[in-house]
């Protein structure tokens, strides 16, 4: 490891870290719109060009807040947990592959991921089950009934949907044969995307993403009439925006994961016929992959503003009763499939 | 004593699936985000009340310049809120008897109209003003110089009061 590579790794980082920030505050504004959309409003509007600075007159107003501390809190894990989400939700991204092509940067080939590690999948899903310590911890620590309630609720619902989310998993890497998410994508050419050759997998993977997520219709940690405000209640100021920051952090990697692993990531199909140049491609790979996320982000707020939220023994009826067989079931089916054609 | 009794739903194989049940949910909500918006962008599209709405009480001004006031003090003394002072003075008119001041209390009227209602002359009338923003506390208080409105202006409050009672 030189010198130079490791000034590559940090632009990598730097560029992902600015994209996804701005991300975050645009669907803050996405969010608001499309919520007012779907009741026939009209939507944010007033700051900046149709609203669109309105997330940052928000995080301003968030910042110049008071930072309150409970008396009866835990100074030191409540000040940790917003850092935990924070720092999950943003390193899951590092193993995510952008595009297939290389570009040439300070004389060597740049791949466009920017951590391209053999055992890319486990490595999300360690992350993503750290993301619960977060949630959990701000629940303890905030000495309050309601953030305790909607800690334990969020350590329950992630370990029950984590066990769906990882058998979908397994599902792919049968057919594909591979941990490393770069291979994943390469894998699926053309029109062989795993949703299409795994579409079980694919809707137990997208629920179980929605409940890793907290998102409606499982956003039972932070159920506002219920639990006042959940597992950040006793939160103001910087640390909550660190938590608001990381739940939609959270939902940019698992649009991003879920379109590495089932919707082909940065592939186009028949692109290659067309025979580009290399730099014209990578733009094109870079483009796909957004436009997909962009449209599973829209997904999950459509979702949001459509689906109630569940009730928690329902949640976790669906989780144990019905989503975890499904998926052994997938594995099971897949296994059988590919010995057959094999 | 009637009893109601449910039968219990049960639900299909395809409504068990939940799946199908949530696309079509999805569907009726993006179709409703293709609607028509309901917002009022307000203070550049301002609302226009109806004439039966109570707005600010003004005092009306005939054409000839003279309000149709007489100061006889009904609409101070009905007033709930106590929000009206009228102190009267003689003038060489027909009507005689005219309102040397006529204040109007803005953070106390409660808008209930009792004085349009008591008004023998038709001289107060609830104009369609809902726009009532202070900063400071003399501001409040209207005076003539405020309450003063052309018969013209007020014209379709006039004709419903005619209309109505």
């Amino acid at each position: 490891m030189e010198l130079i590579d490791i000034i590559i790794a940090l632009i990598k980082i730097l560029v992902m870290f600015a994209v996804v920030l701005v991300t975050v505050a645009e669907l803050v504004y996405t969010e608001r719109k499309i919520s007012a959309w779907i009741q026939n409003r009209i939507g944010p509007n007033r700051v900046g060009w149709k609203g669109l600075l309105q997330p940052y007159a928000d995080v301003i107003k968030l910042l110049l807040k008071e930072d309150i501390v409970p008396t009866a809190a835990n100074r030191f894990i409540h000040t940790l947990a917003p850092i935990i989400s924070i720092g999950v939700a943003f390193s899951t991204l590092a193993v995510v592959p952008i595009a297939g092509e290389t570009i040439m940067m300070f004389g060597r080939e740049v791949q466009m991921v920017i951590a391209d590690v053999n055992i890319g999948i486990l490595y999300v899903l360690a992350l993503t089950s750290m993301g619960v310590y977060g949630l959990t911890l701000s629940g303890w620590s905030s000495n309050n009934k309601y953030s305790l309630l909607g800690g334990l609720r969020s350590s329950a619902q992630m370990i029950s949907y984590e066990l769906s989310m990882g058998l979908s998993v397994i599902g792919v890497i049968m057919v594909t044969g591979t941990l490393q998410l770069t291979d994943i994508v390469a894998h699926q050419s053309g029109w062989m995307w795993n949703m299409i050759l795994q579409p079980v997998g694919f809707v137990t993977f997208v629920v179980a993403a929605f409940a890793e997520t907290n998102r409606t219709p499982f956003d039972l940690p932070e159920a506002e009439p219920e639990l006042v405000g959940g597992y950040h209640t006793e939160y103001s100021s910087f640390k909550f925006a660190l938590f608001f920051l990381a739940e939609y952090a959270n939902m940019i990697t698992a649009s991003a994961v879920i379109a590495t692993l089932y919707l082909g990531g940065w592939q186009v199909p028949y692109l290659e016929l067309l025979e580009l140049p290399s730099a014209i491609v990578v733009v094109l790979q870079i483009l796909a992959f957004v436009v997909k996320v962009a449209f599973l982000l829209f997904v999950f707020q459509w979702v949001r503003w459509t689906v109630p939220r569940f009730r928690y023994d329902q949640l976790m009826d669906l989780g144990w009763k019905v989503m975890l067989p499904i998926a052994l079931a997938n594995v099971v089916v897949t296994g059988i499939v590919i010995l057959l054609l094999s | 004593m009637a009893t109601k009794t449910h039968e219990k739903y049960t639900l299909t194989f395809w409504e068990k699936l939940y799946i199908p049940e949530i696309l079509k949910g999805m569907k009726l909500t993006f179709e409703q985000m293709l609607k028509k918006k309901e917002t009022r962008l307000y203070p550049e599209e301002k609302w226009i009340p109806p004439a039966s709405y109570r707005g600010a009480p003004v005092l009306v001004l005939e054409e000839n310049g003279v309000e149709r006031c007489v100061a006889c003090g009904l609409c101070s003394r009905v007033c709930p809120a106590l929000a009206i002072e009228v102190q009267a003075a003689e003038t060489a008119d027909e009507k005689e008897r005219y309102p040397e001041l006529f204040e109007i209390n803005m953070l106390r009227c409660i808008f209930c109209g009792f004085c349009e209602e008591v008004c023998p002359e038709e001289a107060i009338v609830m104009s369609p003003t809902y726009e009532l923003v202070f900063t400071e506390y003399d501001q409040a208080v209207f005076g003539k110089d405020k309450l003063l409105t052309p018969a013209e202006d007020l014209r379709p409050r006039l004709e419903f009061l005619r209309a109505h009672r």
